[in-house]
């Protein structure tokens, strides 16, 4: 089972890659703000949950999808390793 | 003509224990208690000096409070001005200093920073914190807290205004890089609603959707049909409206029965919300307006909400809704072309003219311009701008020009072609490219920036930045959009940037748009 450093890992380089093609690996820290800064837009949102969901086989409820649960890397890969 | 306020006072009158109001909560309020709790906004705000013509801003996220208090507001003949709670306070004490607010209704959670960004400004309204709006609890909380300080407000009459008095100050994106505030007055607005119940025959049992937020035009169908015909509004929240499966859940808990939003919503609907598990069998008018709406998403939407009557409502802030289009009950499988824009309301009068402002011949492209009660008054304070937003020598009329490019067809009124500007529209938020290169140019490390959008399925639009460095190097782009979203609201924060050593020129030395459109 993937810790929280490894869902980090690999949800950053989805980001980056999906999200902000040709950003400085490094500019992504894992506290820089994803949802209240523009990064992710709603729609880019709705594609990370897609993502999580079919990454880790897990379900992220509608009402979790929100700044509160997704806004940082640290955030994120706790709401899924707590669904692991 | 009747007054936004009478609207409510008169349903109150007639059927006081109706709900007006759901808050995003699911907590509601009656037409008795909504009407006492706009009565004591009046009166205190009377009591600190606020009379007819003057405004009063809203810093506030839909709510029963935030109606409260907008009702208050009008009672007490003033006007009304709507902020993007989510946006930025710098650029929300831009607007309210613009257009000197005597007082304003602020989110708890925002109010210091609203207030250090309005000191800077040396602008001091009198500030009025809602902790933390939803039901009308702590609008009513603040009301009695400047009770126990300053005394009880004596009870007033409600204002006695005329059509030419102003109802509300909406502002929308400025192509100078400063939003700007179209002026709204009373005859504006009522005519507009008046349309409104000829063509949607509202019932006291229906329930409107409230999905615009409160800053947008599209919430002025919402708020004032639904409570002229004594029904009820179903307030949407922001977060949840952008959130498919929760927003398809909340239309049938909440038995909407007439939505109005964006076309890009309904797309989001349709993609992801999983409408065919739902029992929306209640919603009975769909309304959409602020963008084109591609067929093949209206098709879906049409096959899992059968039954149900589609307006495609066309209309700039400054006229509100000015033409209409009842879309046909069977969209055909070849059809690839949007639905046309429509005929013109009937309250107004719509011309098509060349670049000189002469009339086209029927069915040639040319500029839609607007006359008749709902054109607005002016841009607050830009002079130059109000002058140049009608066409000039006509005596006959005020026709405000629209800066959308159409053509009449016969059969089926104006064909929308595009822009003859920088305006788009993104998720049906009206966006000026040049208030995003104005901000990206506050960048200390920015050379030139132009922004271009281009089509996009499900967004409507994407913007892009090019921009040059002074020294070069590219920026990160984590930091650029940081930067953008501390000064302009989220929905204008470029989806992409490239970086170039220097923008392409035209052979005059201007940037060359075009290129960088097919480049990108």
């Amino acid at each position: 089972m993937p810790d929280q450093n490894a869902i980090m890992a690999a949800t950053k380089s989805f980001i980056l890659s999906e999200f902000l093609e040709g950003e400085d690996p490094d500019e992504l820290t894992e506290d820089v703000e994803l949802i209240s800064s523009g990064i992710l837009d709603s729609l880019a949102t709705l594609k990370l949950v897609t993502h999580l969901e079919n990454t880790y086989d897990i379900k992220i409820e509608a009402h979790e999808a929100d700044e509160d649960n997704l806004n940082t890397l640290v955030d994120i890969a706790k709401l899924v390793a707590s669904k692991l | 003509m009747t007054p936004l306020h009478r609207f409510l006072e008169e349903s109150a009158a007639r059927r006081g224990d109706h709900v007006a109001i759901v808050a995003p909560s699911g907590r509601s309020i009656a037409y008795a208690e909504l009407d006492r709790l706009a009565d004591r906004v009046r009166d205190r705000l009377v009591a600190v000096g606020v009379g007819r013509g003057d405004r009063v801003g809203l810093f506030v996220h839909k709510s029963i409070d935030t109606i409260a208090a907008i009702f208050g507001i009008l009672k007490a003949g003033a006007a009304y001005v709507p902020v993007d709670a989510s946006a930025p306070a710098a650029r929300g004490a831009f607007i309210l200093d613009d257009c000197g607010v005597k007082a304003c209704f602020v989110e708890g959670a925002a109010a210091q920073a609203l207030a250090d960004e309005l000191a800077q400004k040396g602008a001091s309204p009198r500030l009025f914190e809602i902790e933390t709006p939803d039901d009308g609890s702590s609008l009513a909380r603040c009301l009695d807290r400047c009770d126990a300080s300053e005394g009880p407000a004596a009870t007033r009459r409600s204002a006695e205004v005329g059509p030419d008095d102003l109802a509300y100050v909406l502002y929308t994106s400025g192509s100078t890089g400063k939003p700007k505030g179209v002026v709204l007055s009373q005859r504006n607005a009522t005519c507009f609603v008046d349309w409104c119940s000829d063509v949607l025959e509202p019932r006291e049992d229906d329930r409107f959707s409230s999905h615009a937020p409160f800053h947008f035009d599209l919430s002025i169908l919402d708020i004032y049909t639904a409570i002229k015909h004594g029904a009820t509004l179903v307030l949407i929240d922001e977060e949840v409206g952008k959130r498919p499966g929760e927003l398809a859940a909340w239309i049938e808990r909440t038995g909407i029965t007439i939505w109005y939003s964006a076309p890009s919503i309904l797309t989001m609907l349709v993609q992801h919300g999983e409408l065919a598990n739902r029992d929306h069998s209640q919603v009975r008018i769909v309304c959409f307006a602020g963008e084109v709406f591609p067929v093949v998403h209206l098709r879906s939407l049409k096959q899992l909400w059968p039954g149900k009557r589609y307006l495609n409502l066309y209309g700039p802030t400054e006229t509100n809704v000015c033409t209409w289009y009842e879309i046909p009950a069977v969209v055909p499988e070849d059809r690839k072309d949007p639905y046309p824009i429509g005929p013109v309301c009937a309250h107004l009068r719509a011309i098509v003219v060349d670049p000189d402002g002469r009339e086209v011949a029927r069915g040639s492209e040319g500029e839609l311009c607007i006359a008749g009660p709902s054109v607005l008054e002016r841009y607050w304070n830009l002079e130059e701008q109000t002058a140049k937003a009608f066409l000039p020598d006509r005596t006959d009329d005020r026709w405000y020009r629209t800066g959308d490019l159409v053509r009449e067809d016969a059969d089926h009124g104006y064909i929308y072609m595009g822009r003859r500007d920088r305006m788009v529209k993104k998720r049906g938020y009206r966006v000026e490219l040049g208030e995003i290169e104005a901000c990206l140019y506050q960048h200390p490390e920015i050379l030139e920036a132009a922004v271009v959008a281009l089509p996009d399925e499900a967004a409507g639009v994407l913007i892009r930045a090019h921009i040059s460095t002074k020294n070069g190097e590219k920026l990160s782009l984590i930091k650029l959009k940081k930067f953008c979203s501390e000064r302009i609201p989220v929905y204008m924060v470029p989806d992409g940037f490239s970086f170039h050593a220097l923008l392409p020129k035209t052979s005059t030395d201007k940037v060359d748009y075009q290129r960088l459109k097919s480049s990108a």
